[in-house]
């Protein structure tokens, strides 16, 4: 096997061809990822909260009386999806394809990423009417910490997207625009990876403990 | 031109694996919590175990973590972030759970 690709920074590398805004991805997208992980133990807090309230409920509604499943299982399909178009986006650029493909991919990540907020927010409101409002529990209060924060992620990496698209429209390939659809690949796919965490210890554990 | 496009080929197949990769496991998921019922603590454990095999995947496949020496450093991060991650959820979680039994709220 022949040597591997250069491989310096998480996510996908832009590689030799886009060597000079490979170089600048370098540092900034390692700090990128710094930012993420301490996302990440931001999340762990609101997880851990979550996972000492279960029992809190306080007389008030539960996670069976609230969560409806096949709701959570047509975000999580829409989400997974998402990080899949997003990569494409990432190959489309690292491949010279024409610039509309990048946007095209891009569009598509966004719609399907409104399709998520459309459905969460419908779910809440659901809940909502079944009387679970953050001030009914602890649980509820923790589940609303959580949940909707990484809801809030997601709206602030759609607006990203948008901005983003914009931008390759009106300057092209720069290198500096190039970097930052490296940094919204990885951003997006880390929101995957918290939506795995938040279907597996809010929904599933809350329904299994709760 | 033909070696890029091969190159090309390859990566958007690493894509696509992961991606399916995820969505098996998505589907064996939710399967089971159709078939088996959520209400047990060892089909609770079936879905945890898949859960963490779907950070593994897309964490390879998407986010391209692995252990070649030259994204070592990455990994190094995850695993100190998982660390701090694992003292806060498990050190709170016994704390609170000692303080429930305490306090009579929680039987154990």
């Amino acid at each position: 096997m022949k040597r591997a690709p250069t491989h310096s920074y998480p996510g996908l590398n832009l590689g030799r061809r886009h060597a000079s805004a490979d170089k600048a991805s370098e540092v900034v997208t390692f700090g990128f990822w710094v930012f993420l992980m301490s996302d990440l133990v931001y999340f762990g807090l609101m997880f851990a909260i979550y996972i000492t309230m279960i029992d809190a409920q306080a007389g008030g509604p539960g996670p069976h009386e609230l969560f409806d499943l096949k709701s959570i299982f047509a975000q999580t399909l829409i989400l997974l999806t998402s990080s899949l178009t997003v990569g494409l986006a990432m190959l489309a650029l690292k491949y010279n394809l024409p610039r509309w493909r990048i946007v095209f991919w891009f569009f598509v990540t966004l719609v399907l990423g409104l399709s998520f907020l459309v459905l969460e927010v419908r779910d809440f409101m659901s809940m909502a009417e079944k009387g679970g409002i953050p001030q009914r529990s602890g649980f509820l209060s923790a589940f609303y910490g959580l949940v909707p924060l990484h809801g809030l992620h997601v709206t602030a990496g759609c607006i990203w997207l948008i901005v983003l698209g914009i931008q390759l429209r009106i300057f092209g390939l720069t290198d500096l625009l190039m970097s930052r659809v490296v940094r919204l690949a990885l951003f997006w796919h880390f929101l995957d990876l918290i939506w795995i965490g938040i279907i597996t210890i809010v929904y599933f554990g809350g329904l299994t403990y709760g | 031109m033909d070696k890029r496009s091969e190159m090309h080929r390859r990566e958007r197949r690493r894509y696509v694996i992961g991606y399916g990769g995820s969505l098996l496991l998505t589907f064996a998921v939710f399967g089971i919590a159709y078939r088996f019922g959520i209400e047990t603590k060892g089909v609770y454990l079936a879905i945890s175990l898949l859960g963490l095999a779907q950070l593994i995947v897309q964490l390879v496949y998407f986010l391209h973590i692995d252990r070649r020496r030259s994204s070592r450093e990455d990994l190094d991060l995850i695993l100190f972030s998982t660390m701090v991650l694992l003292i806060i959820i498990l050190g709170t979680v016994w704390i609170m759970g000692n303080l429930a039994v305490r306090m009579h709220t929680f039987p154990m």
